[in-house]
């Protein structure tokens, strides 16, 4: 009984992101002309994946009580090397898969050999270096175009065995090999114990700086994986300062609304998948609503407003008065 | 204790770097090194008209790293400075349109928007406890649809007044352009609060421990929300200039202004966690950000190489002096 009680207690961000996204998108399938099938499913996780794989990237870096700027920029640049190399017979694809992938890691080591080795703040190098990501874009795509293996662009946006949304597998399947196993691993430990106190974690002999580097490095390639998707959904590729930008600010919402603390050391990346999917299911309320596409923006940020001011609630739990500042 | 041991001749050094911190100096040095840079490309960047013309360029950005830099004193960060901007440039331009009240009232209400945003954002950081990151970033999705809501979409047809247009870029002082004039106004006054009122010693004591602030009788909660307040009051007045200087407002006419402000910030040599940094560096980072965009422009090399530059350059800027102590040292 009190196993569960930590359980739930320790989850609860993640579960009230799960929660929320559950209401919501009972509310979006229930007033949707269609209904509940598998078509309204899939266009709604096609649309949610992308943004969940940039927050789950966000959500490692936050979890080590820093900020990546830079993770949108990555998901553009990785973007374009995908609508040039993901083409032609299926090794060449198979081939430009990893490379794409190998680079957004790359980014991520970057920024995280910058920030622990150089000894920068994260916010202003990733602000540098997500500049730098961007001009490389621009360099390979100046503009927009390219192509995509379409076979496997379809078979990953499309159903898997007519039943499943393929996009939904592939969210699964990234959060079974990258997210759980660096959750249970030392490493991961590591990453929270630094995000929570980094001064007690050194004390105590954690591997900060692995940690650091591998919750960049890994934010690199979640955020890689995000543009490899997009190219899949869009078959073409297109160096976007604004795409960069909305991607990288909405990851913070996703992270926030999925419980996980900006603060450092609490959180999951699955709460931060919810989150996107929440964010996402905001914007597409307002046409199952029929309001005009003119107030969806409004709409949108009153709605992220109001889940943030929910967070103060919190304070009516303070008993001391210098808990306030803390 | 360390007035005794110190030698008297090491004493002035003490008063000089208090007064000139070393990354103040070094960000002034490279704008020097920039300057020399480029006149070896073309002799004409050394001349008064173009530095005039870049301190030009350089005061909208200057007024908005004005209210960036006081709210990075406090430890935290304006996230709404794009659509606050873009608020400011489009209330007024939107007021000008009735008439001569309109005209008169066009330069205060622009600002009175950017004010109201920056309460609000004020009231959810200081008494709601909410992650500036967090609230300010709502709170620019909020503005931007406002926006979107008001202009229909489309870009807005309003044109700024006459007072906006002569603010921009008009000339009291002859060969000083007058937003140069209001940026250095507002600097001034920044450094006067900064350095000689309770109110900035407040802002600077929140920085580096808002509970020690509080014991010591700072009113902490107050002082956050004033701060972001005038943070947005000087981004929708930037805002109100960029309106001026275009004599229109236009959809995310703000948007390049957020990452070049606050990089322009930290260059300058303030803290990005608060409590530290002088209003002398903020004005070197502002100048030093400009500088390098109109000189990577001039030399006509494409946006994608202009990008890598500009992010290389900020991460050499910050290795030379931006470096943090090591978790070993703390």
């Amino acid at each position: 009984m009190k196993d569960w009680r930590f359980l739930i207690r320790e989850q609860r961000g993640t579960l009230i992101a799960m929660a929320l996204f559950v209401v919501m998108f009972t509310i979006y399938v229930t007033n949707h002309p269609a209904g509940f099938t598998l078509n309204v499913v899939t266009t709604a996780s096609n649309k949610g994946v992308l943004l969940a794989f940039v927050a789950m990237a966000q959500t490692l870096v936050v979890v080590t009580a820093a900020i990546d700027l830079s993770l949108g920029m990555i998901f553009v640049l990785t973007n374009c090397l995908a609508s040039w190399l993901v083409a032609g017979s299926p090794l060449e694809t198979a081939f430009g898969v990893v490379a794409v992938l190998a680079a957004g890691l790359a980014c991520g080591m970057v920024n995280g050999l910058i920030v622990i080795y150089g000894r920068l703040q994260p916010i202003v190098t990733t602000i540098a270096t997500g500049a730098i990501y961007f001009g490389i874009a621009l360099l390979l795509r100046p503009v927009p175009g390219g192509e995509v293996n379409q076979d496997l662009a379809d078979a990953l946006t499309g159903k898997l065995f007519d039943r499943v949304p393929a996009s939904l597998v592939a969210l699964l399947a990234v959060v079974l090999l990258i997210w759980i196993p660096f959750r249970r691993s030392l490493t991961g430990r590591a990453a929270y114990a630094t995000g929570s106190s980094e001064a007690a974690a050194y004390m105590s002999g954690v591997p900060i700086r692995r940690a650091r580097f591998v919750a960049y490095s890994l934010a690199g390639l979640l955020a890689g994986i995000g543009g490899l998707f997009l190219t899949f959904f869009t078959y073409s590729g297109e160096a976007s300062a604004a795409n960069g930008n909305t991607y990288t600010l909405y990851s913070i919402a996703a992270v926030v609304l999925g419980g996980v603390s900006l603060f450092g050391g609490v959180g999951s990346a699955i709460g931060a998948i919810f989150g996107a999917f929440v964010f996402r299911t905001i914007g597409d309320l307002l046409f199952v609503f029929d309001l005009e596409p003119l107030w969806q923006p409004l709409f949108q940020g009153m709605v992220l407003l109001l889940a943030v001011c929910l967070g103060a609630f919190r304070l009516l739990q303070i008993r001391n008065r210098l808990d306030y500042f803390g | 204790m360390e007035t005794n041991d110190a030698q008297p001749a090491a004493r002035p050094l003490i008063v000089l770097t208090r007064w000139f911190d070393p990354s103040v100096a070094i960000a002034f040095g490279c704008i020097v090194v920039l300057l020399l840079l480029g006149s070896l490309y073309s002799p004409s960047f050394l001349s008064p008209e173009y530095l005039l013309q870049q301190l030009k360029v350089a005061s909208f950005l200057g007024v908005i790293a004005t209210g960036m830099m006081l709210v990075i004193l406090l430890g935290q960060i304006d996230l709404s400075v794009p659509w606050v901007v873009a608020l400011g440039g489009m209330m007024s331009s939107a007021i000008a349109a009735w008439g001569p009240v309109g005209e008169a009232l066009a330069i205060p209400f622009g600002i009175g928007c950017g004010i109201g945003i920056g309460l609000l954002n004020g009231i959810g950081v200081a008494y709601l406890r909410i992650p500036s990151m967090i609230i300010t970033l709502a709170m620019n999705a909020v503005v931007q649809g406002l926006m979107v809501v008001h202009t229909g979409g489309f870009s807005p047809q309003d044109s700024a007044s006459a007072a906006m247009r002569f603010l921009a870029t008009g000339f009291i002082i002859p060969n000083v352009p007058n937003s140069v004039l209001v940026w250095a106004v507002i600097g001034g006054l920044t450094i006067f609060v900064l350095t000689r009122t309770t109110f900035g010693r407040a802002i600077y004591a929140i920085g580096n421990s808002e509970r020690a602030a509080y014991l010591s009788g700072a009113p902490t909660q107050r002082v956050v929300m004033a701060t972001f307040a005038i943070s947005g009051g000087l981004s929708a007045f930037a805002g109100v200039l960029l309106a001026g200087y275009a004599s229109k407002a236009a959809q995310a006419m703000g948007d390049p202004y957020l990452l070049p402000a606050i990089a322009a910030v930290v260059l300058g040599g303030t803290s990005i966690l608060g409590g530290r940094g002088t209003y002398l560096g903020t004005v070197a980072g502002v100048i030093l950000i400009t500088l390098l965009q109109s000189i990577l422009s001039v030399m006509q090399i494409a946006e994608a190489g202009r990008q890598i530059i500009y992010g290389v350059v900020i991460i050499a800027m910050m290795l030379l002096y931006g470096r943090e102590r090591s978790a070993s040292n703390r």
